[in-house]
């Protein structure tokens, strides 16, 4: 169980994690969701104790991370940045963390097995692929078997195979009743491994809630496709306020801001033909788009044509 | 421990697990003991220290059987002003470039890969890091420089032995023998200190070069009088003197600079200490 109470942290001028309170239970897995420059890595860094927060406070499991006799029994994480002098063997990291709560060597090799790094882990960090070094920081984080797992964007540089073993591991680990805390930018990753979800955006909360209501909020107001022959005569037909248009492949439509019994009914007295009429399951990536939309701290400039709203019919088709 | 915190039901029940792991504990023994394992694994570490041992061994005795070679043909002046013992220990002079740099390294190293977050996970009280870096590394460079000065007083005047030659018996000769290792031990401290000040190895590397080879050269380009009166004081000029049997002129006794070496050190370790407590990784 972590719990993260009010806690803000400025660097200078800016607020990098704004009055943020959660809990993060055990038993399950909760994905940590947010854009980049959300303070989702900060967050984790004041969880371990890395960082002290300007106010609020920080506690797993009761206690403050800095007040554990053994913290790598309690807490094992791994952060984005490999915290990895990367001119030692991955053995010999791994040694020099266990030695300083006396585990035994074996243990070492317990979690070099674990993580199928057997064959490498007495070559130097350098040499590692990035898939390596992420199967690594997971072993550094699991030597000391803890109650609690942080892992900080752990899917990166994964290949499928190193993607769909730690979804298993995670899982796995929570089902043994651990409290699991993983982050990611990417919203499709947390949908199949994380049943929790903390969202955040420019360092403040913006849901904490489970995977699945989050994409079902997130569904209304989901465009609705249409295909019909006289395109440009349906536009004139549905055009009004609060309405977006805008034309796909093979001469689709996709209407937002009309449910789809409009959009027949104004089909039907306009004399349309309508071949499709199909209501759109927001995607998970909408989802998070639509809700950390205003809190990207960097838009890209310029939008893509495709996105662009259609007035002309033909444009895009 | 159970995984369910008091009040907090968890979604899926735990099932019973049996602990993989034996639980350990953090103590200031087993940060050392971590800490030998981190210094001996890195191959920077290794060559640094085999650097330190070859030139405070092999420096003196070298110029030693050059000396000796030439001998008949040295002046009389230059017979008359040959100092056996401080020329047998000059290897001091790269000895402590290598383990200054070395004391820096070890812990700015770990702030530029990032090693310092596991490293302040895994002992979250900071200190017995620190502590435990100090504790190695001292004791590391304390057995190696004892043992290559030996060997450097002792092959350099058993070379000399038909010349001019002085023995462990000869006034000062003891002294400069073991303070040359207490020196460069001490030495490494600081510079520890002053990587866990700086963070960066540039820049701690800059320090250590600026506070004991810079500043020197700045002092003695000041007129005498102000010279004379801050030379005392300058890290370099009061650790040094102790590994010198002819101690140079205006500086504090051998051991009164030590001391002097010792405090601007412990001052040293005590605010990087402070600092590591206190500021974010």
């Amino acid at each position: 169980m972590i719990q993260v109470r009010n806690v803000t942290k400025r660097y200078g001028a800016k607020v990098a994690v704004d009055d943020l309170s959660f809990d993060v239970p055990p038993g399950i897995v909760t994905g940590f969701l947010g854009p980049n420059g959300a303070g989702k890595s900060t967050t984790m860094r004041l969880i371990l104790g890395l960082d002290a927060p300007t106010s609020g406070s920080v506690t797993i499991n009761g206690k403050a991370y800095r007040d554990f006799d053994a913290p790598l029994n309690e807490v094992g994480a791994m952060l984005e940045a490999r915290a990895i002098h990367t001119g030692r063997s991955g053995y010999n990291h791994l040694l020099a963390l266990a030695q300083t709560h006396g585990l035994p060597r074996s243990r070492v090799d317990e979690v070099i097995e674990l993580v199928g790094l057997g064959a490498v882990a007495r070559r130097r960090v350098k040499s590692f692929s990035l898939g390596m070094g992420q199967r690594l920081g997971i072993a550094a984080a699991l030597i000391g078997d803890p109650e609690t797992v942080i892992l900080d964007e752990p899917v990166n540089g994964l290949d499928p195979e190193g993607i769909r073993w730690i979804r298993e591991l995670l899982k796995r680990l929570a089902a043994e009743g651990r409290t699991v805390f993983l982050s990611s930018h990417l919203m499709s990753e947390m949908a199949q491994t994380a049943e929790h979800l903390v969202v955040v955006g420019r360092g403040r909360l913006i849901a904490d809630t489970t995977v699945e209501e989050f994409v079902s909020g997130a569904s209304t107001g989901a465009p609705v496709r249409v295909r019909s022959p006289q395109g440009q005569a349906l536009v004139d037909a549905l055009a009004g306020e609060g309405v977006e248009i805008r034309s796909v492949e093979h001469g689709a439509l996709e209407v937002r801001g009309l449910t789809s019994e409009q959009i027949g009914e104004a089909a039907t007295a306009n004399r349309i033909v309508l071949y499709e009429l199909t209501p759109l399951q927001a995607s998970l990536e909408d989802a998070f788009m639509s809700l950390t939309h205003d809190a990207v701290e960097y838009h890209a400039s310029a939008e893509a044509p495709a996105d662009a709203p259609v007035t002309e019919l033909g444009a895009n088709a | 421990m159970s995984a369910t915190a008091a009040g907090t039901p968890a979604p899926v029940p735990a099932p019973a697990r049996v602990r993989a792991s034996p639980k350990g504990r953090v103590t200031q023994a087993h940060v050392l003991r971590s800490e030998w394992t981190k210094l001996w694994t890195l191959r920077s570490t290794r060559w640094s220290l085999l650097a330190a041992v070859i030139s405070m061994a092999g420096l003196g005795v070298l110029i030693a059987a050059i000396q000796n070679s030439r001998w008949d043909h040295l002046s009389l002046h230059d017979r008359a002003t040959f100092t056996p013992i401080d020329n047998s220990l000059g290897g001091v002079n790269i000895a402590q470039l290598a383990i200054g740099v070395l004391g820096v390294l070890i812990i700015s190293g770990e702030y530029t890969t990032g090693m310092i977050s596991s490293s302040v996970m895994a002992v979250p009280r900071r200190l017995p890091v620190l502590l435990g870096k100090i504790g190695v590394f001292a004791a590391v460079t304390f057995v190696l420089m004892i043992v290559s000065s030996f060997v450097a007083f002792l092959a350099s005047q058993a070379i000399l032995s038909d010349h001019i030659h002085a023995s462990l018996s000869s006034p000062h000769a003891l002294r400069a023998v073991v303070g040359t290792a207490l020196y460069v031990t001490v030495l490494g401290i600081l510079c520890i200190a002053i990587g866990s000040l700086v963070r960066s190895s540039a820049g701690g590397i800059s320090a250590f070069v600026a506070l004991l080879f810079v500043v020197p050269g700045i002092a003695a380009i000041l007129p005498n009088s102000i010279g004379n009166a801050i030379n005392p004081y300058l890290p370099s000029s009061a650790g040094t003197g102790i590994t010198q049997a002819v101690p140079d002129a205006h500086m504090f006794s051998p051991w009164g600079g030590f001391a002097l070496f010792c405090g601007y050190t412990i001052v040293a370790v005590a605010a990087a200490g402070w600092l590591f407590v206190r500021r974010d990784v």
